[in-house]
């Protein structure tokens, strides 16, 4: 069973930019897929409609055999539903987004403390709850390494650190798949290593996750599946050693040497 | 009467009635234009656009026109709010006073706000609080779009509610940024409502003025108004000292 599929999902932004044409693809658990392509090719867009921050014009989202989202159902766009559905998905942003008013340790627990909140027996065991929750929250920065930066303001922590704090808060409400935008390419070139540590780190957990990157290395290194996205189609798509060293399509080939050129 | 110590005391005590009501008038016009800014403010963002689904209809039609970008982008709240905007920063506080204050019983002949000291207070603090709520709009406006769509879009991927993303995310962002321009406005309004000494309310300049021209046997006389500036100096720094500790308790995070 797939976690996740998605067909035929398009997206036309003021009328006339066509920036998704039809995107299918289907994901297993525990799988990790890395989508690679030119700035433009729509690898964001979809990423956002993933995660219902851009709402695409045709197609389905499906997770665990659930109807997400279909474009031609209104019944499946209601706001308040969608807010639920979210939680499916973490996002990861290239520019981390933390919350500056917040610690580390705060900008983890902020959402899973909210959404404790509307649960029913919330009130009897506050303590309980929020005792779990700190302790999950402790943990999970504990795991991308800033166990002695848990007090810390975003401020005051490397960009390296901030994006560690992202994924921890992503990670926080247990999302069925985790999404990351360019996890790596705002952060000075010694600090992408730490990071990219993390989320190599999450693929040997078996986490499901969508990557999109332009660290072709790290593509290599930690992707189940390469996915070559171009003018808003999938290109090509396939173990990381077919796309990378035998790739088929013409626009593969001519991305990748670009690649090679400058690296 | 001519010795200072004889003059002093009964200055001391117009001065300070007339500093009353200059704090009263401070204070109200506080009270009542903060919240009123913000509600200005949401009119001025206001993206309703009533017209809009014919405008993009007509574009899928015949393609994007000056007319259906027209009906798209027409937005009447918010142009309305930025029109009365417009008129009330660009007109002088000193003429909307006279105009608030002689208008209903001039063309109304209805003089609404009554007679005497309160009716001059009660149409001083309705021009003051539409002045500085159009003033305070502008900074709120400037608060709430500072603030990075990515706060919001962070929320919206955690699961939050539009509620909680403006109370537990962009509330604090927005206060922090405009505090240091919120300072400035409200230790200029200290000093504004002397202004409505036009309308002849008794406040502090009017009660050191009074003794340049003679009252309680006290008469051309300079000193008083000087003393005025006094009572200034020392409540716009009273003030400055305030603003400048939120600002910096403030000051533990940068957004």
């Amino acid at each position: 069973m797939s976690v996740l599929r998605i067909n035929n999902i398009c997206k036309t932004f003021d009328k006339d930019t066509v920036v998704l044409r039809g995107i299918d693809f289907s994901m297993e658990k525990g799988e990790t897929v890395a989508i690679i392509g030119s700035s433009g090719s729509g690898k964001t867009t979809l990423l956002r409609c993933l995660n219902f921050l851009t709402q695409p014009d045709k197609g389905q989202i499906t997770v665990n055999d659930e109807v997400l989202f279909d474009a031609a159902d209104p019944a499946t766009q209601k706001e308040r539903e969608i807010r639920k559905k979210r939680l499916h998905f973490g996002l990861v942003f290239q520019n981390f987004n933390l919350f500056p008013q917040y610690t580390a340790l705060e900008n983890v627990m902020l959402a899973s403390e909210l959404l404790a909140k509307e649960q029913e027996d919330y009130r009897h065991n506050k303590k309980e709850i929020h005792e779990r929750l700190l302790e999950h929250a402790k943990q999970l920065l504990t795991d991308v390494g800033l166990k002695d930066k848990m007090g810390h303001y975003p401020h005051q922590l490397s960009g390296g650190q901030q994006q560690r704090v992202a994924i921890a808060r992503a990670l926080a409400l247990q999302p069925d798949v985790l999404c990351f935008d360019e996890p790596t390419s705002a952060l000075d070139p010694e600090l992408t290593g730490e990071v990219l540590k993390v989320i190599k780190g999450l693929a040997d957990q078996n986490m499901t996750m969508i990557i999109v990157t332009h660290e072709m290395a790290f593509a290599r290194d930690v992707a189940d599946r390469v996915i070559f996205m171009d003018g808003g189609v999938i290109v090509e798509q396939g173990p990381p050693q077919e796309v990378f060293g035998n790739p088929k399509h013409e626009r593969t080939i001519q991305f990748l040497r670009g690649y090679n050129n400058v690296g | 009467m001519t010795t200072f110590a004889e003059q002093f005391p009964i200055v001391f005590q117009a001065l300070n009635v007339g500093f009353i009501q200059t704090l009263k008038l401070f204070f109200v016009t506080l009270i009542g234009a903060l919240p009123l800014g913000l509600i200005i403010s949401f009119g001025s963002m206001s993206s309703w656009a009533p017209f809009a689904r014919i405008g993009r209809r007509l574009a899928a039609k015949n393609g994007p026109s000056k007319k259906s970008t027209f009906f798209v982008e027409f937005k009447p709240i918010s142009l309305v709010v930025k029109l009365v905007i417009w008129v009330v920063r660009g007109t002088p506080l000193m003429l909307q006073l006279l105009i608030i204050y002689y208008f209903p019983g001039l063309v109304w002949k209805n003089p609404v706000w009554g007679s005497g000291e309160s009716g001059r207070f009660f149409a001083a603090s309705v021009a003051f609080i539409f002045n500085y709520a159009c003033y305070f709009s502008e900074i709120y406006r400037g608060g709430i779009q500072g603030v990075p769509v990515g706060q919001t879009e962070a929320g919206q991927v955690l699961g939050m509610t539009g509620t909680q993303i403006f109370f537990k995310v962009k509330l604090l962002q927005m206060v922090k940024r405009i505090v240091p321009p919120m300072s400035n406005e409200i230790i200029t309004l200290v000093k504004d409502t002397s202004l409505s000494r036009i309308i002849a309310l008794q406040e502090l300049i009017w009660a050191g003025n009074a003794f340049t021209k003679g009252s309680q046997g006290i008469s051309g006389e300079i000193w008083p108004l000087f003393f005025t500036g006094f009572y200034y100096l020392v409540f716009s720094g009273v003030l400055t000292l305030l603003l400048g500790a939120l600002e910096r308790k403030l000051d533990y995070f940068r957004a």
